[in-house]
């Protein structure tokens, strides 16, 4: 793998003895077309990782002072309350959203495979929501859930006049709003994904139980599941991922509130950094939530290239 | 063979799954529905009916508001501009992020060198990273270069972290081609950005279509981008959507909101119907590869 995947021809036994500029340009190119990316990911990537990562040692306010305060904003942060509310929504927010995206996923993926007329069609309407931004389905949700003329009075009208759906003005039940509209947007994708995975599974060893008497959900538990490990497995990180990164949601369906009651460390970031002038503190938190990706990923990434080693 | 006669068991359970099926299907259709016959209805109509009651009469007037007239913070003039800023932003944006994640590919799969792999892996990090981290010191970099709250700023910082997904997308597409194709090209004498033209594009349409569905999906639904890095006047249409969501004078008029959603969803959502095969590619490959 490592080694070069086309070697060039061999001429003969002799290398010639000089290379005209143009010959040795030409060898140079593929690395020439790639310095560019190379040059923009060393400075906008890990030289901002740097940046942020150095401001957040710092006094840094409305303007970046290269003042250095040790770890200050850190402490700051952690006796912070906004930060320590906006961590535990994301917990609650992430696992839950994450678990109900992959037994929903998982359920509709394997009643979908089960030879299913129009199937194409409601793979299709399953999945749109993706296609969707954040924003708007923050709005679409927002007014479903609003307690005013939303579902609690569309089932009132119905007949039953004490239904009570007011989680979206309740500080201790909006994080559970925040919930469903990420679990209606990204459900679907993750049913794609297992969905992909059903097809892979080998169908020879699934016939081979099947004359061995097994029962279906009998081979679903022992054989199919079990060999679709990596899929939970890319799907654990793929939303956890946008858990952590949720801000467009809580920016469009909540705004944080009430209160800051459903704040996520992305919006606790960007309103420290860019509004409240809490550059230092801000710098801090995205520090932390970067820590939070990293903790995800590097175990994920290292059993993925280990796995490709044995391969 | 023949068909195993099925028992009225089985028969009942096909049943339930067909049901159990719809009713997702409809759970899953229920917002649109509801924004969509939102947005044809009067605030009268809204504060008397329910979420699912029809319109008396269909009228347009919310989305022609929604289109131009009503107020997205600073100014009143619907999200019109700001749908055509998304344009301005998206178009370049998708254009040279594909290009240059092809010609990455290309050289990281077909033109590989000591370490290539490695910078490759290094690329891969930008897929990954939470954008939080870079917001301040790319804020700090486009005001140095005087690229603060524009469009073609915004336009650069998608490139920028667009790159690593479509460098993704084309160096695991170009894996898998024969190697031959290449080799046998370099034998007769042909150059780097020959073959690239001549052999590796013309077999590239399928990627490059899902890479720029991949792409225009994203930046076209980004809001942490442009809420941070655009101005007034250059705001994409997720921004003035919220601003217009979150603007209260007077009373609220739902129906503005959900015609100027759908509005602001339309052009994903146009791409999604016509050519959802290639979208899920995108997500599939984007996902479980990286």
């Amino acid at each position: 793998m490592n080694e070069k995947a086309l070697p060039l021809p061999e001429t003969g036994s002799v290398r010639p003895v000089a290379l005209s500029f143009q010959d040795r340009l030409a060898a140079q190119l593929p690395k020439l077309v790639l310095a560019p990316t190379v040059i923009v990911t060393l400075v906008a990537v890990y030289g901002y990782m740097i940046w942020t990562g150095l401001l957040s040692f710092t006094s840094s306010r409305i303007l970046p002072s290269w003042k250095f305060i040790g770890t200050a904003q850190y402490s700051k942060l952690m006796e912070n309350d906004r930060w320590g509310v906006s961590v535990e929504n994301l917990i609650i927010f992430g696992g839950l959203f994450i678990l109900v995206c992959l037994v929903l996923g998982v359920l509709m993926a394997i009643l979908l495979d089960q030879k299913i007329r129009a199937e194409g069609a409601l793979r299709t309407i399953y999945l749109y929501p993706m296609a969707i931004s954040f924003i708007v389905t923050g709005t679409a949700w927002k007014w479903l859930l609003n307690p005013g003329l939303g579902l609690q009075k569309t089932i009132r009208d119905w007949g039953f006049e004490s239904f009570t759906f007011d989680w979206l003005v309740n500080p201790d039940m909006v994080v559970y709003c925040l919930v469903i509209a990420a679990v209606w947007q990204s459900s679907g994708f993750v049913m794609a994904l297992f969905l992909a995975g059903l097809r892979g599974v080998d169908q020879e060893m699934i016939k081979a139980a099947q004359l061995d008497g097994a029962s279906m959900p009998m081979i679903y538990r022992r054989i199919i599941l079990p060999s679709l490990k990596p899929v939970f497995f890319s799907a654990f990180v793929i939303l956890s991922h946008i858990a952590i990164k949720s801000f467009d949601l809580v920016a469009a369906l909540t705004g944080g509130g009430p209160g800051y009651s459903s704040d996520l460390p992305a919006i606790f970031m960007y309103q420290h950094a860019f509004t409240r002038g809490q550059m230092g503190l801000g710098a801090a938190s995205a520090m932390v939530m970067l820590g939070g990706v990293l903790a995800i990923l590097v175990p994920y990434l290292y059993s993925e290239l280990r796995s490709k080693k044995n391969g | 063979m023949v068909k195993p006669q099925k028992t009225l068991n089985q028969q009942l359970l096909r049943y339930g799954l067909y049901v159990l099926l719809g009713v997702a299907a409809l759970v899953y259709l229920l917002p649109l529905w509801v924004m969509l016959l939102t947005s044809l209805k009067d605030v009268e109509e809204i504060r008397n009916g329910t979420l699912l009651s029809l319109p008396g009469t269909i009228n347009f007037d919310a989305w022609s508001k929604a289109w131009s007239g009503a107020c997205t913070g600073s100014t009143c003039d619907g999200i019109a501009p700001f749908f055509a800023n998304s344009f301005r932003i998206v178009i370049p944006a998708v254009l040279i992020s594909t290009l240059v994640g092809s010609l990455n590919g290309y050289v990281l799969s077909l033109w590989k060198f000591r370490g290539s792999e490695i910078l490759f892996g290094a690329m891969l990090v930008g897929c990954f990273i939470p954008f939080q981290v870079i917001l301040l010191p790319m804020a700090r970099m486009l005001a140095m270069l005087g690229l603060a709250n524009t469009v073609t700023g915004l336009v650069l910082v998608h490139i920028t972290y667009g790159i690593a997904f479509t460098t993704l997308f084309f160096r695991n597409f170009y894996v898998g081609l024969p190697k031959e194709l290449i080799s046998a090209a370099r034998l007769d004498g042909a150059g780097f950005f020959f073959i690239f033209r001549r052999v590796v594009l013309p077999l590239s349409t399928p990627i490059i279509v899902v890479c720029v569905i991949w792409q225009f999906t994203q930046i076209w639904n980004d809001f942490l981008f442009g809420v941070v890095f655009s101005g007034a006047q250059t705001q994409p249409v997720t921004v003035a959507l919220n601003n217009l969501v979150n603007t209260s004078f007077g009373g609220k008029e739902y129906n503005v909101d959900m015609a100027a959603a759908l509005i602001a969803a339309l052009p994903t959502l146009l791409v999604y119907v016509l050519a959802g095969k290639y979208f899920v590619r995108g997500l599939t490959a984007g996902a479980v590869k990286g």
